[in-house]
C-alpha cells in the first residue's frame, strides 16, 4: 500500500521543547484527568436502558432534522456510530487477556471479535448469527443477524418510512471497527422478517457487511 | 542510548513525537544524537513504515519487536488495534572504553531479549495511555495528541523502562 507511494513526505517536525502550560486550557485542580481513570473499572457496569432509549431517540430525531430521505437519515446514523466502533476496537483489545491480545488478521477473526466481544460489551449477549453470503458472485459479503436489536426496542417506525431501520447506528459501529482494523467495509442494516402475523422475531435485523475488493484480495493472499 | 519515539496515524501522519535518552545506569535522560544525524531520525522512522506494513499481516501480535535497522539505528514497532503505529528508534551510544561493565546493559545490546522486554513494557504503558486518549469523545481519529499529561506519561514510562 504505502510502497506504491512515489514520494514520502517527511515527518512533520515539532519543537522539542516540552509544553509546560498552554493558555486557555484548564486542568482539574485535583489533578484528576482521563489519564487517572482505570480503563477496566467500568468493565462490568451497565447503563440504564431507559436513559439510553431516551438519548438514542434524541439522536435519531437530531439526525432526521436536515435529511432529504431515508437513505440520508441512515447514513447520518451510520456516521454517528462510526467513531464509537473505532474507539471500542482498541478498548476491547486492551481488555483482552495478554495472551490472546492479538489484532484480527482475517475477516473471520474480525467478525467473530465483533459478534462476540463487541456485541457482549454493547448488548450483554453475542449476536444471533454470522453467515457468509452463499451467492458466489458476492464473496465479499457477510451477514450478522440480531433477532432483537437493543437500539430498536423503543423505536416505532411510521408506516410511510417502513424502509428505515435505526440499527443503522449499530451498522456504523461495526463499520468503524472494521475500518479501524484495516478491513475497509460498508455496513448496512436491513429489516427482515416483517410482514407476516405471528412472526417469532418481528424486529429481526441483518447487518450486511460488504468488504472492499482490496480486503478480499489480501485475504486470498494471506491464506487461512 | 538515545531514543526517538513517534506515534504514526493510519494515514502515515505523525501524531506525537518525543526524543529522550536512557535513564538507566546513571544516564541523564538526554538524547545524544549526533547533531548532523538528528534530523535523519524522522526519515529513518518514516522509511520503516513500509516494513511495518509487510510485518503487520504476518503476526497478530501488537508488539512487532525490532523491525528495521539503519546503520546504528534500530526501529522497534508496536501496532494498536486501530492500525496506529508506535515506533521507537533506538541508537546505542558508541561503545565506551569500559565495555566490560556495559556489555550486559540494555543500552549496549539493542537486539537482546532484555532490551526487547524493556521496550515491550514501555510500549505497553504507552498503549494504556493511548487507549485513554482515544476514549476521549472529543478525540478524532488521526488527530495530533497535544495533551501535556499524555506527554508526561510517556516521559515517565521512558524513564521507568528504558
Amino acid at each position: 500500500m504505502a510502497s506504491s507511494q512515489p514520494v514520502k513526505p517527511p515527518v512533520a517536525s515539532q519543537s522539542q521543547t516540552q509544553r509546560t502550560s498552554q493558555p486557555g486550557l484548564k486542568y482539574p485542580s485535583n489533578g484528576k484527568s482521563i489519564y487517572n481513570r482505570a480503563l477496566n473499572r467500568s468493565q462490568k457496569q451497565e447503563l440504564s436502558q431507559a436513559s439510553f432509549a431516551y438519548l438514542f431517540g434524541e439522536m435519531v430525531s437530531y439526525a432526521q432534522k436536515r435529511v432529504t430521505g431515508i437513505q440520508d437519515l441512515e447514513k447520518r446514523l451510520n456516521i454517528q456510530g462510526h467513531p464509537v466502533g473505532l474507539k471500542l476496537l482498541d478498548l476491547l483489545l486492551y481488555r483482552e487477556p495478554p495472551r490472546t491480545q492479538t489484532r484480527p488478521l482475517h475477516i473471520i477473526a474480525l467478525l467473530q471479535f465483533i459478534t462476540t466481544t463487541l456485541w457482549r460489551h454493547l448488548f450483554s449477549r453475542p449476536a444471533d448469527a454470522l453467515e457468509k453470503s452463499s451467492n458466489p458472485d458476492t464473496p465479499e459479503e457477510y451477514m450478522i443477524s440480531d433477532n432483537e436489536p437493543l437500539v430498536n426496542q423503543y423505536i416505532s417506525v411510521p408506516k410511510e418510512m417502513n424502509q428505515l431501520n435505526c440499527a443503522a447506528y449499530v451498522a456504523g459501529i461495526i463499520e468503524g471497527a472494521c475500518d479501524g482494523a484495516g478491513f475497509a467495509a460498508r455496513v448496512t442494516a436491513h429489516s427482515v422478517g416483517k410482514g407476516e402475523e405471528g412472526e417469532l422475531w418481528p424486529g429481526k435485523t441483518v447487518f450486511l457487511v460488504k468488504f472492499q475488493p482490496e480486503v478480499v484480495e489480501r485475504e486470498a493472499f494471506l491464506g487461512r | 542510548m538515545s531514543y526517538y519515539f513517534a506515534i504514526i496515524g493510519t494515514l502515515d501522519n505523525p501524531l506525537f513525537e518525543y526524543e529522550f535518552g536512557t535513564a538507566k545506569q546513571g544516564g541523564d535522560g538526554i538524547a545524544r544524537f549526533a547533531e548532523q544525524a538528528r534530523h535523519m531520525n524522522q526519515f529513518i522512522v518514516h522509511s520503516s513504515l513500509d516494513i511495518v506494513e509487510e510485518v503487520q499481516w504476518g503476526s497478530g501480535q501488537m508488539y512487532l519487536k525490532c523491525i528495521d535497522r539503519y546503520y546504528n539505528n534500530y526501529v522497534s514497532c508496536f501496532m494498536t488495534g486501530g492500525n496506529v503505529k508506535f515506533l521507537l528508534l533506538h541508537a546505542p551510544s558508541t561503545p565506551s572504553t569500559n565495555t566490560t561493565r556495559a556489555s550486559t546493559s540494555i543500552a549496549a545490546n539493542p537486539t537482546s531479549p532484555q532490551t526487547e522486554e524493556a521496550i515491550k513494557q514501555f510500549f505497553g504503558e504507552v498503549y494504556e495511555n493511548w487507549v485513554k486518549t482515544i476514549m476521549n469523545p472529543f478525540y478524532n481519529v488521526n488527530a495530533e495528541v497535544k495533551s501535556p499529561i499524555f506527554r508526561s506519561r510517556v516521559v515517565a514510562a521512558g524513564k521507568k523502562y528504558l
